[in-house]
Order: C-alpha cells, then sequence, then structure tokens
C-alpha cells in the first residue's frame, strides 16, 4: 500500500505522522518505504536519523545552443512559454532556473543547433533507518522548480509493504506530484480556523486528482470544532487522533519520536497505521 | 518609495500569519499582502472587504479538439510531461483519439506546435482569481490559486507588485507581505528584490533546520534578515542555540515569542493577537514590531533591544 501523508497548512504534524507511522509498520516486520518528498525543507531524516548509503545529484535537461550551427530564426524563442531562451539578432539567451525542459526548442529548432545538457538542480539520498528504507531529496537552495526532484524520489523509492510518502505542505504543484499515484492520503489537520482552511482546500485537491483521502486531527482538544463538523458534512473519515499533548512537542524539538520517547503512543500508532491500512482500496478487476 | 517586508519560515506552521495580522494592527500605513497563494489563511483574521476581483492566468493549456484528432499520436510521443492519454470515452470506438489530462499539462505547448492535423487548441487558462480589499487597519492585496492549478510563483509576482502600486497610491509607506512555507518558487518569487526578510522559527531540530536553508535563501538573493523565535519557552536551550547560531551567520534577532494558547482563541475570534491578549505574548508580539520597524527604519543599525 502506497499513502502520502499531507495537508494543506504547515507545520500541523506531517512528518510527525508519517515517521511514527512508518516506526511502528516496521517493528512488525513490514518492508516499509519512507519516501521525504518535502524537498525543499525535508524534516524526516532529523526523526529516523537513516543511515545514508548512497548519494547522487539529480540534473534536468537544458538546452544548450551551438552558435556555429544557429541561423537565428527565432523559432526557439517563438516555442518557448517559460522565456527560458530568447534569439537576439546574433545571440541567444539562454535561462536555465525557468526551463522547463519540455524539450521544444529542440524540436522546432531546422538546424539541429540546439541539444541538451544537464544542470543539477538537487540532491537525492537513499539509505536505511533500521529496517525501513528512506529516501529524500534536497532542492540547492535557489531553484525554483522542485516537481522534477520529487519526481526522481519517488521514482528512487524501492516497493515495500507500505510506502510512506511524506508530502510538503500546500496544495499547488509539488504537493500534487508528491500525491499522484498513491493508494490514499492521510491528511494531517489541526482543529483551528487556519487548520480547516487549509484542509478543505487540500481535500479539494485530492478530490481533483480522483484519491481517496482519510483525516488526522492533531493537537486534538486545542481550538474548537468546525473541523469535525466539515469532515462530517463532507462524510470524510477522523481516521484518528493525537492529542495536543507538550510531551510529543517537547519530544518532537528533541528529534524524537512520539512512539518511542512519550509513554502510550505506541500504542496510539498502531491503532492509527491499523485504521490506514483498513482503508486500502480493493484492487480493480 | 514603499518598503517591503516579507515574513516566511522554511517550515510551517511556525506562527507567520498571526505574526503578519498582528504587524498589520500594529504598523500603520502598510499595506498588507498575502502570498502564500495556495493556502492564504490571513483573510480569516484581516475580514477584508473585496473591493475589486480579476482572474489570473499564468500560462496556457493545451486542449485536443475530439472531432479533428487523427490519433496520430505524434503529441504522445513528444509530451515530456506524460500529460496526453487515451480518450476514455472513446474506447469503445474503432479509430483512437486522444486528451490532455489538465493536471500533468505543464503547459508547454509542444503538442500543440507539433499537431499535424491542428487538432490541438493551446489557449491561456485561468489558474486563480487575485483581490484588491480592506481591512480594518488598511488596504489588502490577497489571491487564490485555483484548485491543482500551477504558477503560484506569477501569482506572487503580481500580488507583490499590485501591493506596491497600491502603497504608492495610498501613500503608503510599507508593504507587509505574508510569504509561504518552503524555499521554493513562491517564496523565491515573493522575497527577491524585498527590503527585509524575517524568518519566524521555532525552537525545535526542524525549525532550526529549516531556517538555516531560508536563511541561505534570503542570503542567496542579498536580503537583509532578522530572526524571530516563536513558541521559544518550548525547548529554551535550542531557542538559545538558534539565537547565537543566527548571530553567527550575522542575521539579526527580532526577538522571541512565548508559546501561548491565546493565539489560538485569538484565531477563532478573527482577531489578531494583538487585538485579542492583553499582555503575555502580545507583549512579545509588540517588542518584535518594534525591532523590525526600526531595522526597517534604520537599516544595519542594531535596535536598543537587539541582545536582551
Amino acid at each position: 500500500m502506497r499513502i502520502a501523508v499531507a495537508s494543506g497548512k504547515g507545520g500541523t504534524g506531517k512528518t510527525t505522522i508519517a515517521a511514527n507511522l512508518a516506526k511502528v509498520a516496521s517493528q512488525d516486520g513490514r518492508r516499509v518505504v519512507y519516501v521525504d518528498c518535502d524537498v525543499e525543507e525535508p524534516n524526516g531524516h532529523l526523526f529516523l536519523k537513516p543511515h545514508i548509503e548512497e548519494r547522487r545529484a539529480v540534473g534536468r535537461p537544458v538546452p544548450s545552443v551551438d552558435l556555429g550551427k544557429c541561423i537565428h530564426c527565432g523559432k526557439c524563442g517563438e516555442i518557448c512559454q517559460f522565456s527560458a531562451i530568447i534569439s537576439i539578432r546574433d545571440k541567444v539567451l539562454v535561462y536555465p532556473e525557468l526551463c522547463h525542459g519540455c524539450g521544444g526548442c529542440l524540436l522546432v529548432c531546422p538546424e539541429g543547433a540546439i541539444s541538451e545538457v544537464s544542470r543539477e538542480i538537487g540532491i537525492l539520498e537513499t539509505g536505511t533507518a533500521g529496517s525501513i528504507e528512506f529516501v529524500h531529496g534536497l532542492l540547492n537552495v535557489g531553484e525554483v522548480m522542485s516537481p522534477p526532484l520529487i519526481r526522481e524520489v519517488k521514482a528512487a523509492a524501492p516497493d515495500g509493504d507500505l510506502v510512506i510518502v511524506d508530502s510538503p505542505p500546500g496544495t499547488s504543484c509539488p504537493v500534487i506530484e508528491s500525491v499522484r499515484e498513491v493508494d490514499f492520503v492521510v491528511m494531517v489537520t489541526e482543529p483551528t480556523p487556519f487548520g480547516l482552511n487549509d484542509l478543505t482546500l487540500a481535500v479539494e485537491m485530492v478530490r481533483a486528482l480522483q484519491l481517496p483521502c482519510g483525516i488526522v486531527v492533531n493537537r486534538a482538544g486545542l481550538g474548537d470544532r468546525d473541523v469535525y463538523e466539515y469532515c462530517a458534512d463532507e462524510r470524510l473519515p477522523i481516521l484518528g487522533e493525537i492529542p495536543d499533548d507538550r510531551r510529543i512537542a517537547e519530544a518532537y524539538s528533541r528529534g524524537e519520536l512520539a512512539c518511542q520517547a512519550v509513554d502510550g503512543y505506541d500504542a496510539v500508532f498502531v491503532k492509527l497505521l491499523a485504521d490506514i491500512v483498513l482503508q486500502e482500496p480493493a484492487p480493480r478487476s | 518609495m514603499p518598503q517591503e517586508l516579507v515574513v516566511i519560515s522554511g517550515k510551517g506552521g511556525t506562527g507567520k500569519t498571526s505574526l503578519v495580522a498582528s504587524f498589520a494592527a500594529l504598523a500603520h500605513k502598510a499595506v498588507v499582502a498575502d502570498c502564500d497563494v495556495d493556502a492564504a489563511d490571513l483573510h480569516l483574521v484581516l475580514q477584508p472587504t473585496i473591493l475589486q476581483r480579476t482572474e489570473f492566468s499564468g500560462g496556457k493549456r493545451a486542449r485536443i479538439t475530439r472531432e479533428s484528432c487523427s490519433g496520430c499520436a505524434k503529441c504522445v510521443t513528444i509530451c515530456r510531461s506524460h500529460a496526453i492519454q487515451r480518450d476514455p470515452e472513446m474506447a469503445n470506438r474503432r479509430s483512437v483519439t486522444f486528451r490532455v489530462d489538465p493536471i500533468a499539462c505543464e503547459g508547454c505547448g509542444v503538442c500543440a506546435w507539433f499537431c499535424p492535423a491542428k487538432a490541438i487548441e493551446f489557449a491561456p487558462a485561468v489558474n486563480g482569481e487575485w483581490f484588491i480589499s480592506e481591512t480594518r487597519f488598511g488596504p489588502m492585496v490577497h489571491a487564490k490559486l485555483g484548485i491543482a492549478e500551477e504558477n503560484s510563483g506569477k501569482l506572487v509576482t503580481i500580488v507583490r507588485s499590485q501591493a506596491k502600486a497600491l502603497a504608492r497610491e495610498r501613500k503608503l509607506e510599507l508593504v507587509l507581505i505574508d510569504g509561504s512555507p518552503g524555499i521554493g518558487c513562491p517564496v523565491i518569487a515573493s522575497i527577491t528584490g524585498a527590503d527585509l526578510v524575517l524568518i519566524v522559527t521555532e525552537p525545535t531540530m526542524s525549525g532550526e533546520h529549516d531556517l538555516g536553508r531560508a536563511a541561505e535563501l534570503a542570503h542567496h538573493f542579498g536580503i537583509p534578515t532578522m530572526v524571530c523565535v516563536n513558541k521559544w519557552d518550548l525547548n529554551p536551550e535550542a531557542a538559545a542555540r538558534i539565537e547565537n547560531r543566527s548571530r553567527e551567520h550575522g542575521l539579526q534577532i527580532a526577538g522571541r515569542v512565548r508559546y501561548d494558547r491565546g493565539v489560538v482563541d485569538a484565531q477563532i475570534n478573527r482577531k489578531t493577537v494583538v487585538e485579542h491578549l492583553r499582555n503575555g505574548c502580545a507583549d512579545d508580539i509588540r517588542s518584535v514590531w518594534a525591532a523590525v520597524a526600526h531595522t526597517l527604519r534604520c537599516p544595519g543599525e542594531p535596535h536598543a533591544h537587539a541582545n536582551a
């Protein structure tokens, strides 16, 4: 089963939930894979403390122009929707950070003057944390586009009994790239007005992607009851609640897993995991 | 020329929006800009009245006209976004046609350019909406990115430039920008060329790790940066360590804000923290604002409480 742990709002506890679930799932002999797709600000490694076994640079294709062959027809600039390549008089300017790597300029050039070179956008690391297989990516600072790196992180993840994708916050392209092709989305929220507002946006997003989802209410006891009413109205299953407990926040601040560091929480996450696994959609016939 | 202050965090949920809302109440003469366009929350507290709404088109999108599609599959072979699929509604017909998955489509237009049957339309897509509004503290510019839409960076750029234009028009001195988490496209769009970045962090390993990357980003774009540790009393040692390391890296400390459940009460009451609470963390926020306002007025000169 492949699950993604997502949330509209940041800081609701995605990594806490994802890392604790990975830990308890690995304890009963399941082959668990943890895939940290928050390549802008990955945090899973701070809690799972993996031993990194392989590290490689991830690049993406950008155009390189052979000025000896270029006839300055301007077609490359015309097809490019991202202003990443512009032909002016005797020059061709390439802005690699704007390039989406669509390959249009390469195809349209009548002289075959454009080839592609790889430009590094980040680092991919794989390793193990106990029996958990671990993958994450680190976007280079200053790099605009994270989805291509997220794609590589997902592609590098081995198969397992339970694959847990830790998604970035928000509802736009990086999140969509992270949650696509999972079996189920676990949406983490907190019972506050900000939590609810961003949850509704995130739920609309997963519905647009036609993915099933369920809710985990983190910091339960804080705030108000509006999140619960929304879930009832929208028929969204509440998979579990994690109480607003200062001990969890303190364990988190030290980079410790609640299921190991705080009494009673191993059982809480074992139960949550069982409820999530029950949500696995039946295989399509 | 109005100044721009951008509040970012790296890690989400550290308190950016609660802080910006309070700053809006404390700063007179500011335009507020919510640049967290894919999960905007500031409007929940500032309760803006929308005066003007405008559709946002960040790019184009391809659409195949079924009647014209010859089924040659040229588009399938050249689309690198894997956005072209067999049209499921035509599955039982003898002829094969294709459709574009609007979510996977990145809007490069390569399919439309090369389609031999000229069956692919490539027209501007509506990706969201942006608003000019009025709040109890002054004008506000904000936006809503459409569901599962792209181009958040371009929408951020529009919100910023509209806020700046509004500040000039109304002769206001400051644009107060609520940024988004992370260090990618929307964050870069919200900080480039700004006068000051305030990074809000929390005393946790994640907060510290993500602060490092956010500070590196601000440094990359050459923007002066201040740091505020929110919920500092959750882990006082970590808070002190973060402040020390920040100073070592040439970042100014704007102050600390204590953990206070009143912050959530303020949210529920649709009030800013400084309106809702008399003291406690509201005092902390006032002193952080004083430090930030001082730095905006006198860049490079440390404020009186810098090391308090």
